[in-house]
């Protein structure tokens, strides 16, 4: 058993991974994951002692959803993968793609894939992220699956404009 | 086997694809899949995606984890970040005080706005000079980090300037609100007795003043503004001291605000 404090340390690159993944920023995600640390150990009194992984999950999920409606208030163009540069002309050319796919898609959606496929949670643990029913993230997942495969194998037709 | 017998649904495709489906249904699944090309295209591309998602990805939990994001710097500011709410509450409540005081028989025009920003720093000043343990947010050690953080939040480049020559050592800063709202940064500095000065820094509509004086409660203050920034020096000690440091502070702030003015 180990302890909160451990807990939370030992999820911190993986919130860093899940933070980029959503945000695309490498400077971005990690203001997201300092807030999200600093709020998990301020709350420390409110965990209720579950899943510690899935309750930071949740914070950050939260506080990015609360960044993208104050973001949506000022109307912004960020060019995508702006400020991401070091690791940006990896090895794999289709990163680039499915960093594009993945910012086409509705937030929920981006959220309940991310969390599924690069985080490894189960259906259950992101229902409880999200605060909706697991059927709810199951067609989250399936939505966005197709919309990524439309935007990768059909030239992109579903292509929304990106704030 | 009955359930071999059932529709593979969507869902359980997916939930296939995610480790998520039942033991009992996994080879019913994979016969659909060897007689059901489209699905099973699906089922592949799905599988690419997520490969390709972790792939993009997976290098950024391999990294080492930044000075920043380090807990025990963290829980130190999760302290004081209780403790500044409570002060902020102290401040909004002397704030308010004033700023009714202020209201008693003028709009809120420039002048006032100005008055009363002085007057938050004084009494930010007041409130965090006593402060043994947490007088700062971020400490000088980090002070590229805590120079970064406040220019981004107050919105112009700062630094921090260096008033060793007045016999002051940089404690630290933190990040403050300004009485309309906006975000002011405030550092803190210490002298070999453990005096301390503060300088808060604000946008502000006023273009420019001179330096103006004041002192309330034993703390006094200088004020100017210099190309739409506010600076308020304050300090418990005489008058004499706290021009010496605000000269220092206002011949090293001075130059860095034009270059930004020249740039814009």
């Amino acid at each position: 058993m180990i302890g909160f404090k451990e807990g939370v340390q030992l999820a911190i690159p993986a919130l860093r991974r899940y933070a980029r993944a959503l945000t695309h920023d490498a400077d971005v995600a990690d203001d997201l994951v300092q807030d999200t640390l600093v709020r998990a150990l301020r709350s420390q009194h409110l965990f209720n002692g579950g899943e510690l992984r899935s309750w930071l999950y949740t914070i950050l999920t939260n506080l990015n959803r609360n960044r993208l409606r104050s973001l949506a208030r000022r109307p912004t163009i960020t060019a995508i993968g702006d400020n991401d540069a070091p690791d940006a002309s990896g090895p794999e050319a289709g990163g680039r793609d499915i960093e594009r796919a993945l910012a086409t898609l509705v937030e929920d959606q981006r959220t309940a894939l991310l969390l599924v496929v690069l985080e490894g949670l189960s259906y259950r643990e992101v229902a409880e992220v999200q605060g909706v029913p697991i059927g709810t993230v199951m067609s989250r997942v399936a939505r966005a699956r197709l919309q990524i495969r439309a935007y990768l194998e059909n030239d992109r037709p579903m292509l929304r404009r990106v704030k | 086997m009955k359930d071999n017998d059932l529709p593979v649904t969507d869902d359980e495709l997916h939930a296939y694809v995610d480790g998520e489906l039942p033991a009992d249904r996994r080879a019913a699944v994979e016969a659909w899949l060897a007689t059901h090309a489209d699905d099973a295209a699906r089922v592949a591309a799905w599988r690419l995606q997520a490969d390709a998602i972790r792939a993009r990805y997976a290098d950024v939990a391999e990294q080492p984890i930044p000075r920043k994001l380090q807990l025990d710097r963290m829980s130190y500011a999760s302290r004081l970040w209780k403790l500044a709410a409570a002060a902020a509450v102290v401040a909004a409540f002397f704030l308010g005080g004033f700023a009714g005081w202020m209201a008693r028989d003028t709009a809120g025009d420039a002048p006032d706005a100005f008055e009363r920003l002085t007057a938050q720093a004084l009494n930010a000043h007041k409130i965090y000079s006593v402060e043994v343990r947490h007088p700062v947010e971020v400490a000088a050690a980090d002070a590229e980090h805590l120079q970064q953080w406040l220019s981004k939040r107050v919105g112009y480049p700062l630094r921090a300037p260096n008033l060793e020559a007045q016999g002051l050592q940089l404690v630290g800063g933190r990040l403050l609100p300004t009485p309309t709202g906006a975000a002011a940064a405030f550092f803190m500095y210490e002298n070999a007795s453990g005096e301390r000065f503060t300088l808060y820094c604000a946008r502000t509509k006023t273009a420019n003043t001179g330096m103006h004086y004041n002192a309330a409660d034993k703390a006094g203050a200088i004020y100017w503004v210099d190309s739409n920034v506010a600076y308020v020096v304050s300090g418990a000690s005489e008058r004499k001291q706290l021009w010496k440091v605000a000269r220092a502070a206002y011949e090293q702030i001075e130059p860095r605000v034009s270059q930004d003015e020249r740039r814009s």
